[in-house]
């Protein structure tokens, strides 16, 4: 297995991609966290965690959530919309989520607006803007999420969670596969399972995963 | 996001059943049949429910093209068209890929290099065009024989270069191929090489799935880039490059672009794993003598061993099935015992044994040859030869023999 672990930057100038340092997307039933294969309970308990200990917990839905271009993407994004109410209501009043859409990834010049949408292209932008420590992507397309998650990674302290429909993001600290409206529900209810057992500490930063 | 409501089971305009592709592959009855390697083209193609295939005469790929072109009269075949060019032909495809059709194409030698530049846009465009490149010569003095110059020139396309030995390794390759290329983490062209006229035009008896079996169409929307939105990268990019802005975040878009091709070329490792078997097949890995080769040489390298055990000589084999993605750990792995690894290859340059030489400690083991080059036979005497030479002990020359 590989030394590499895919861990909150700011890592490099230009960071590797975690698949050319060995990381290995998981298999049906497992997660990643690190780069390191887990049951994918586990990852759905750690994922909730990171929610609940980040000061602004942001969630970045992609196109294919955004657009209700068939009837699952319709139902998944309400699977978001009650993702993001629910971690609104576990929280603190001292932290702040945020719903932040990405509704496509052409290039924006001069400047996107970072208060409104997040670019895939410069999405250190908005999360240096929002001052966002943890975020998740969700319905964006993979090549894409590589994209972003790799530039988040090496400018920024952010830690990142995807949630892929497909195989899985190796350059993410945290990421499922396979997934569906029932898992992303599933991940809400473990964060309503872990409020009030996780502490959130405004001085602390966003706490590193207990990996 | 792909929807879930499968084909399988159902039939196309033909008749044939979308099969489940590993029943197909693995399961499945297989029919012995005594076909050319052109003729095996064909037939894995009548069963890859290929949407468009694109054509451009060049020897000796044109055979294939032409009988694909029978398919499509039969109607096996969404579309199938003659290019202005090589050139032409390549961005055709990418155009019928970008348009989410399972595209064909085969090409040959000096049509490869017209070609070229499309190779790497296709794989940063993340297209699952799979090529068949039946090797020929480029350089001058011309050659229309087998010489396996321009793998060395593919394999640094971002494209997956396989290398296949057989005209049965054709058939399974070609199938497997599309499941390998076509995978959301993966989806990237494939460049499935063969050694030209000595497997495209050799008679051989290979196993054939039922023909009344194919493989499930292709899904776009499993793509990991937007299917057919001119407005998104990476068709925008063409127009509007990332790079073209003098600031650190588009370089580094435009860095981890070319890097996240790469990724994927590393992530079709596990996929390729469990179609083709392993990246390599391996024998006698307990010799100190070892063979590492790909393509026909493979075969000229395994009667070499053949003929050297009758000398007393024990050698293994390595037959590297894949080069992008590459082997480097198994071939670490199944040369971990030799004192020396010869490297036969179809070229003058010596690709296979450069990699090689980069990929395992102590690399003056590795002895560069036999080479022959501009689509010369390589009698497996002449391996024999390079061996006993290497070893200190007597060896025929077999330079007199066309005198």
């Amino acid at each position: 297995m590989s030394q590499y672990r895919v861990m909150p930057g700011p890592e490099h100038f230009l960071p590797p991609a975690a698949a050319s340092m060995g990381i290995r997307l998981p298999n049906p039933g497992e997660g990643h966290i690190h780069g390191v294969i887990v049951p994918e309970e586990q990852a759905m308990e750690e994922a909730a965690r990171q929610f609940l200990l980040a000061k602004v917990p942001t969630i970045f839905p992609g196109p294919l959530v955004l657009w209700a271009w068939n009837e699952k993407a319709a139902k998944k994004a309400t699977a978001i919309r009650h993702l993001y109410e629910t971690i609104k209501e576990c929280v603190t009043p001292q932290q702040k989520p945020m719903l932040i859409p990405m509704p496509d990834y052409r290039p924006k010049y001069p400047k996107i607006n970072p208060e409104v949408e997040i670019n895939p292209n410069h999405p250190n932008l908005t999360i240096w803007h929002n001052k966002i420590d943890c975020c998740m992507f969700v319905g964006v397309h993979c090549h894409q999420a590589n994209l972003s998650l790799k530039i988040i990674r090496g400018g920024t302290a952010c830690y990142t969670i995807a949630m892929c429909a497909q195989a899985g993001h190796e350059d993410a600290m945290l990421s499922f596969r396979d997934a569906t409206y029932e898992k992303i529900m599933r991940l809400a209810e473990t964060v309503k399972k872990l409020k009030g057992s996780v502490k959130f500490n405004p001085g602390a930063g966003q706490a590193k995963a207990s990996h | 996001m792909a929807e879930t409501k499968s084909l399988i089971g159902t039939q196309n305009k033909k008749g044939q059943t979308y099969t489940d592709p590993r029943r197909m592959l693995f399961e499945a009855p297989r029919t012995p049949s005594f076909y050319t390697g052109s003729e095996v083209i064909k037939e894995a193609i009548r069963r890859a429910s290929c949407d468009v295939m694109i054509a451009y005469p060049i020897t000796p790929q044109s055979e294939a093209a032409a009988l694909i072109g029978e398919l499509f009269a039969e109607g096996y075949i969404g579309d199938y068209f003659r290019g202005e060019s090589e050139f032409a032909v390549m961005s055709q495809c990418a155009g019928a890929a970008f348009g989410g059709a399972r595209v064909f194409t085969t090409t040959a030698g000096p049509g490869t290099m017209r070609a070229m530049e499309n190779f790497p846009m296709w794989a940063g465009a993340r297209l699952p065009i799979q090529m068949i490149v039946t090797c020929r010569g480029i350089n001058s003095p011309l050659s229309i024989q087998p010489d396996t110059l321009e793998i060395s020139y593919l394999m640094n396309t971002g494209m997956l270069v396989w290398h296949a030995e057989t005209a049965q390794d054709f058939f399974d390759w070609i199938l497997k191929g599309y499941m390998v290329s076509e995978e959301p983490d993966v989806h990237l062209p494939l460049a499935l090489c063969c050694d030209g006229f000595f497997v495209t035009h050799t008679k051989d008896v290979v196993q054939l799935t039922p023909a009344d079996m194919c493989l499930p169409p292709y899904d776009p929307y499993r793509s990991p880039v937007p299917c057919m939105d001119m407005e998104c990268p990476p068709v925008r990019m063409m127009r509007d490059p990332f790079i073209m802005k003098s600031n650190y975040i588009s370089y580094a878009t435009h860095a981890s672009w070319q890097q996240e091709i790469w990724a994927a070329v590393e992530r079709s490792r596990k996929h390729t794993i469990a179609w083709l078997d392993g990246l390599i097949d391996a024998e006698n890995t307990d010799a100190d003598i070892m063979i590492v080769a790909s393509g026909t040489a493979v075969s000229q390298g395994r009667e070499a061993i053949r003929m050297l055990e009758d000398e007393g000589v024990r050698a293994g084999l390595v037959k590297v099935k894949t080069l992008r993605p590459w082997p480097g750990e198994e071939i670490r792995e199944a040369t971990k015992h030799a004192e020396h690894i010869f490297v036969p290859e179809f070229n003058v340059t010596g690709w296979l044994a450069k990699e090689i030489r980069a990929t395992v400690p102590n690399s003056d083991r590795v002895h560069a040859g036999p080479h022959v080059c501009g689509g010369m036979t390589m009698p497996p005497e002449i391996i024999v030869s390079e061996i006993k030479t290497t070893l200190g002990m007597r060896a025929v020359s077999l330079a007199g023999r066309g005198s």
